[in-house]
C-alpha cells in the first residue's frame, strides 16, 4: 500500500514537472542540412534568431543529400528528423513517395514589403511539399594564382588544348550534361529541349568524351575547393557558395566563371510523421521570412528565395568591404547565360540518364 | 537370469533407454535455452531484415496494390495488341483514386523505372482524370499523345507483375519486356556484368597482393623470438585498429598528384614536375588502399597457423639433405596452407563487399559493384534493384564457400 502511494506520488511529481515544461511552450526540433559552411549560415541566420524569439531549440544534424534516410525513417515508422533541407528534385520525389507533409504556400507570412508570399518568392519556389530558402548554382572555378589568364567561358572548360590540366566534375549527369551542351554551342534556353531528344543526349555525352580522360570526379560539395587548393585539378565545377567561402573565408585566389551556371533551389520540407511537426512548421515560416533569408546571405553566397530580401542583402559577416550582392548567382551580371535547372525534366529522366551516365563512366 | 530378457529398468521402473533419452533431451534443451537469446537476436535483427530485403529483388506489389483495377484489366492482355477500352476505363478510375489517396507519385515512380519519362505523364494525367469523360481511351490520348503509345501500356504491364524477375534481369544487364521475354540491354547501358567482373578482378588482385606481402611478415613473426614478434604483431594490429576512413584518407594525402609519393618520385627523377603519376582516383588507388587495409586479415590467420608449425619438421628435412627451398616448399608451406585458405577467403569476401575505399579513391575505373548498390540505395531509391544485386553477390559468395569446401575443405580452415 505504502509502495503504491509512493509510486503515485512520484508519478504525479514527474507529470507535474513535464506539465510545467509544456506550460512554458518551449520545445525542440531537429533540422537536417548539408553541413559545413552552409549549415553554419543556417545556424546563424535561422536557428539562433528563432531560439532567441521563441525559446525553442534547434538540434542541427548533417546529411549528404538524397532522401533514402527519410524513406527509411518513414517506412520504419520511426521518424526522428523534423525538417530537412533538400534539393528540388528530391523535394518533388519525396512528396510523390509520400515522405513529406504538404505545405500551403499561402500560409507563409508576407514579405517585408507587404507582398504576399506567393508573389514574393521567386518562380519555382514551391512544390506541393516544400518551400525554397536559397538559390544556389553550379559554376566552374579555377585558381588564378596558378592560371593567371584563366578560362572565361564554358567552352574553355571543354578545351584542354587551350587550357591544359585536369578537370573536376560532379559524379552525376546533372549539370554536367547541361554544361556540355552549352559548351557545344546550344543556347541556354534550348538546353532542355535538346536534352529531351536521344541525339541531344548523345551530343552531350560526346562533348563529355572530349575531356573524360582528364576528369577527377567529386561527390561532396566540400571536395572541389580542396581539389583546386591541392592543385589536383586546373579547374572544377563546384557549388558557388563553397568557392566563395574558400575565397572570402580562407583567402584563396579562386575565380568563379559564371558562364552557363546551372541555377537550382534548396528547399525546406517537413517529414511526414515528424515528432514536432507543428513546431517545425513554425520554424519553416520563421526561417523563410525576408529578414532571415537576407541575413543568411551575409554568411554564404547563396541567393535568398524571396525577392523582398534583396534590398537587405549587405556585406560579408566578417568583412564590411565585401559586398555580397555581386556574389549571388542571381546577380544581374551573372545571369546572362544562366541555365535554370528544369526539375521536371530531371524527375522524369534522372533514372535513365543516371543509368546511361554510370555506364558511360565504366566503359 | 530371467531379468536379462526384459528391458533394463531404472530405479523408478522406466526403461533405461528412455530415461537416457530424457536426460539427453534435458541437457540439449538447457543448451538450446542458453543460446536462445542470441538466436532470437540474430533472427530478429539480422536474418529477418536480410531476407525481407532480398525479397524485394523479386517482389514488387506497388503497382498491383495501388492500381488494382488496371492490373486486373491488363491481366489477360498479351502486351502486343492494341490496348482495349476496358483497360483505359480501369486506368482512369485507378488514377482518380490514386490522386485522391496521394499515391500517384509511387505509381509514377514505379512505371518510370520501366519507361523513362512517364513520371510526369502519370502525375499530369491524374490531376485531370476526375474530369475525363467516356470514351476514356480518347480522353487519355487527348490529354497526352503518349497514351497512344504501345510502349506506355507495355511499361504498365511489366510494372503490374507482383513477382517479377525484372530486377534480377536488370542487375544482369537484361531487360524484361511486356510479354515476359528477357532481352539484353543496349550496348551503352550495360554496366552491371562488367562491374561484377571488375569487382572480382579487384578482389582477386587484392587477395594476391595481401598474400605476397603478408606471407613473409607472418613467417617472420612466427619464427622470431616472442619479444620481437610481439612488437611486430603490435605494428600489424595498430593500423588494424585505426579507422578505415582515416587510413583511406591518409592514402589520398600520400598518393595524390601533389602528394608525398609523387614528390619523392620527382626528387629522385622518376617523374617530372609536369608529368606526375596518377596513383589515386583510379584502379591503382583502389588496389593500393584496399591491399593495405585488408593486409591484417591475411597476416593474422597466417600467423596463428604458422605459430603451430613445429620447427622440428624443417630441421628434420634439412638433416636429411633437403635444400632450404625444398624444406620450405615441401615441408613448411603445405602446413601453412590452412592459414592461406582462411586468409585468402577472408580477404576475398571482405574485398567483394568493399565500398567506402573505392568510393573515396576509386575515381571512375576503380568503382565496384557495392558503389552501384549504394547509388541505388541512397540516390535513385531503386531498392529493388539494389536488393537484386545484393542477391547475386550473396549467391556468388555462397557458391565460393561451397567451392572452397569442395576443394580445400572448410574444416581445414583455421582462423586462430
Amino acid at each position: 500500500m505504502k509502495k503504491t502511494t509512493l509510486l503515485l506520488a512520484s508519478t504525479a511529481l514527474v507529470m507535474g514537472a513535464s506539465g510545467a515544461f509544456a506550460g512554458s511552450h518551449t520545445g525542440s526540433i531537429t533540422a537536417v542540412s548539408w553541413g559545413g559552411a552552409y549549415t553554419v549560415s543556417q545556424i546563424e541566420a535561422y536557428h539562433k534568431p528563432w531560439t532567441a524569439a521563441t525559446g525553442n531549440k534547434v538540434v542541427s544534424e548533417d546529411y549528404s543529400g538524397g532522401i533514402a534516410e527519410v524513406k527509411a525513417q518513414v517506412e520504419a515508422g520511426n521518424v526522428t528528423w523534423d525538417i530537412i533541407d533538400v534539393e528540388k528534385s528530391d523535394a518533388v520525389r519525396g512528396c510523390d513517395e509520400g515522405l513529406f507533409m504538404e505545405i500551403d504556400p499561402t500560409s507563409l507570412p508576407n514579405g517585408a514589403d507587404g507582398s504576399s508570399a506567393v508573389d514574393d518568392f521567386i518562380p519555382g519556389s514551391f512544390t506541393d511539399c516544400a518551400v525554397a530558402n536559397i538559390v544556389w548554382s553550379t559554376i566552374f572555378a579555377y585558381d588564378s594564382s596558378v592560371t593567371p589568364n584563366g578560362p572565361a567561358s564554358i567552352a574553355d572548360f571543354f578545351n584542354p588544348a587551350a587550357f591544359p590540366g585536369k578537370r573536376g566534375l560532379r559524379k552525376s549527369p546533372k549539370a554536367n550534361l547541361e554544361m556540355a551542351l552549352a559548351a557545344d554551342g546550344v543556347a541556354s534556353a534550348d538546353i532542355y529541349d535538346v536534352l529531351a531528344t536521344d541525339e541531344g543526349v548523345d551530343r552531350a555525352f560526346a562533348k563529355l568524351d572530349t575531356i573524360k580522360d582528364i576528369v577527377v570526379w567529386w561527390e561532396a560539395g566540400a571536395q572541389p575547393p580542396q581539389l583546386l587548393a591541392d592543385g589536383e585539378v586546373a579547374m572544377t565545377t563546384a557549388y558557388n557558395g563553397r568557392i566563395f567561402n574558400a575565397v572570402a573565408g580562407e583567402g584563396k585566389s579562386f575565380e568563379i566563371v559564371w558562364d552557363a551556371q546551372v541555377l537550382d533551389v534548396d528547399m525546406w520540407a517537413i517529414i511526414k510523421g515528424a515528432p514536432n511537426a507543428d513546431l517545425a512548421m513554425e520554424f519553416l515560416k520563421f526561417s523563410t521570412e525576408t529578414e532571415q533569408l537576407a541575413a543568411q546571405a551575409s554568411y554564404i553566397a547563396y541567393g535568398p528565395a524571396r525577392k523582398s530580401s534583396a534590398p537587405f542583402v549587405t556585406t560579408y559577416h566578417s568583412n564590411a568591404d565585401l559586398d555580397m550582392g555581386p556574389q549571388m548567382p542571381t546577380a544581374e551580371a551573372n545571369l546572362a547565360t544562366a541555365i535554370p535547372n528544369d526539375f521536371e525534366f530531371w524527375a522524369d529522366n534522372a533514372d535513365e540518364l543516371n543509368e546511361r551516365f554510370n555506364a558511360w563512366l565504366i566503359n | 537370469m530371467t531379468d536379462a530378457t526384459g528391458p533394463l529398468l531404472a530405479v523408478d521402473g522406466t526403461p533405461l533407454k528412455r530415461k537416457l533419452a530424457q536426460s539427453l533431451f534435458r541437457s540439449r534443451a538447457r543448451a538450446f535455452g542458453l543460446a536462445l537469446p542470441l538466436l532470437a537476436f540474430i533472427i530478429v535483427v539480422f536474418v529477418y531484415p536480410i531476407l525481407d530485403f532480398l525479397g524485394r529483388s523479386v517482389y514488387d506489389a506497388r503497382f498491383a496494390t495501388l492500381m488494382p483495377m488496371t492490373t486486373e484489366a491488363m491481366a489477360d492482355w498479351d502486351g502486343t495488341s492494341q490496348p482495349t477500352e476496358a483497360m483505359a476505363d480501369a486506368l482512369v478510375l485507378d488514377l482518380v483514386v490514386s490522386k485522391k489517396e496521394k499515391t500517384i507519385g509511387k505509381v509514377a515512380t514505379r512505371v518510370n523505372r520501366e519507361l523513362s519519362g512517364t513520371r510526369s505523364l502519370f502525375t499530369k494525367t491524374a490531376r485531370s482524370a476526375a474530369k475525363f469523360e467516356s470514351p476514356f481511351m480518347a480522353a487519355l490520348i487527348e490529354k497526352d499523345k503518349d497514351w497512344a503509345d504501345l510502349e506506355t501500356w507495355q511499361a504498365m504491364k511489366t510494372a503490374s507483375r507482383v513477382f517479377t524477375p525484372a530486377y534480377v534481369a536488370a542487375a544482369l544487364d537484361r531487360k524484361m519486356l511486356a510479354d515476359g521475354s528477357i532481352v539484353q540491354q543496349s550496348e551503352e547501358r550495360r554496366i552491371h556484368v562488367k562491374l561484377f567482373w571488375r569487382t572480382m578482378e579487384i578482389s582477386f588482385l587484392v587477395t594476391v597482393f595481401c598474400l605476397i606481402l603478408g606471407y613473409p611478415i607472418a613467417y617472420l613473426m612466427a619464427s622470431l623470438p616472442m619479444r620481437t614478434s610481439n612488437l611486430l604483431l603490435i605494428l600489424v594490429l595498430l593500423p588494424f585498429w585505426t579507422s578505415l576512413l582515416v587510413r583511406t584518407t591518409a592514402w589520398i594525402a600520400m598518393l595524390q598528384a601533389q602528394g608525398v609519393m609523387n614528390d619523392l618520385f620527382v626528387v629522385f627523377g622518376l617523374a617530372t614536375e609536369d608529368d606526375r603519376f596518377s596513383l589515386i582516383y583510379n584502379k591503382t588507388g583502389t588496389l593500393i588502399a584496399m591491399t593495405h587495409i585488408l593486409l591484417p586479415f591475411m597476416i593474422l590467420p597466417l600467423f596463428s597457423v604458422m605459430k603451430t608449425i613445429s620447427p622440428t619438421y624443417v630441421r628434420a628435412a634439412k638433416s636429411m639433405g633437403a635444400t632450404d627451398w625444398t624444406s620450405f616448399w615441401r615441408v613448411y608451406f603445405p602446413q601453412s596452407v590452412p592459414g592461406i585458405g582462411a586468409g585468402a577467403l577472408l580477404c576475398f569476401i571482405l574485398a567483394l563487399g568493399y565500398y567506402i575505399t573505392p568510393a573515396l579513391v576509386g575515381g571512375q575505373d576503380g568503382q565496384m559493384i557495392s558503389n552501384i548498390i549504394d547509388f541505388h540505395m541512397r540516390k535513385s531509391l531503386n531498392w529493388n534493384l539494389a536488393a537484386a544485386m545484393g542477391l547475386i553477390m550473396l549467391v556468388f559468395v555462397l557458391f565460393l564457400f561451397w567451392l572452397y569446401d569442395r576443394i580445400v575443405g572448410i574444416d581445414n580452415m583455421k582462423l586462430g
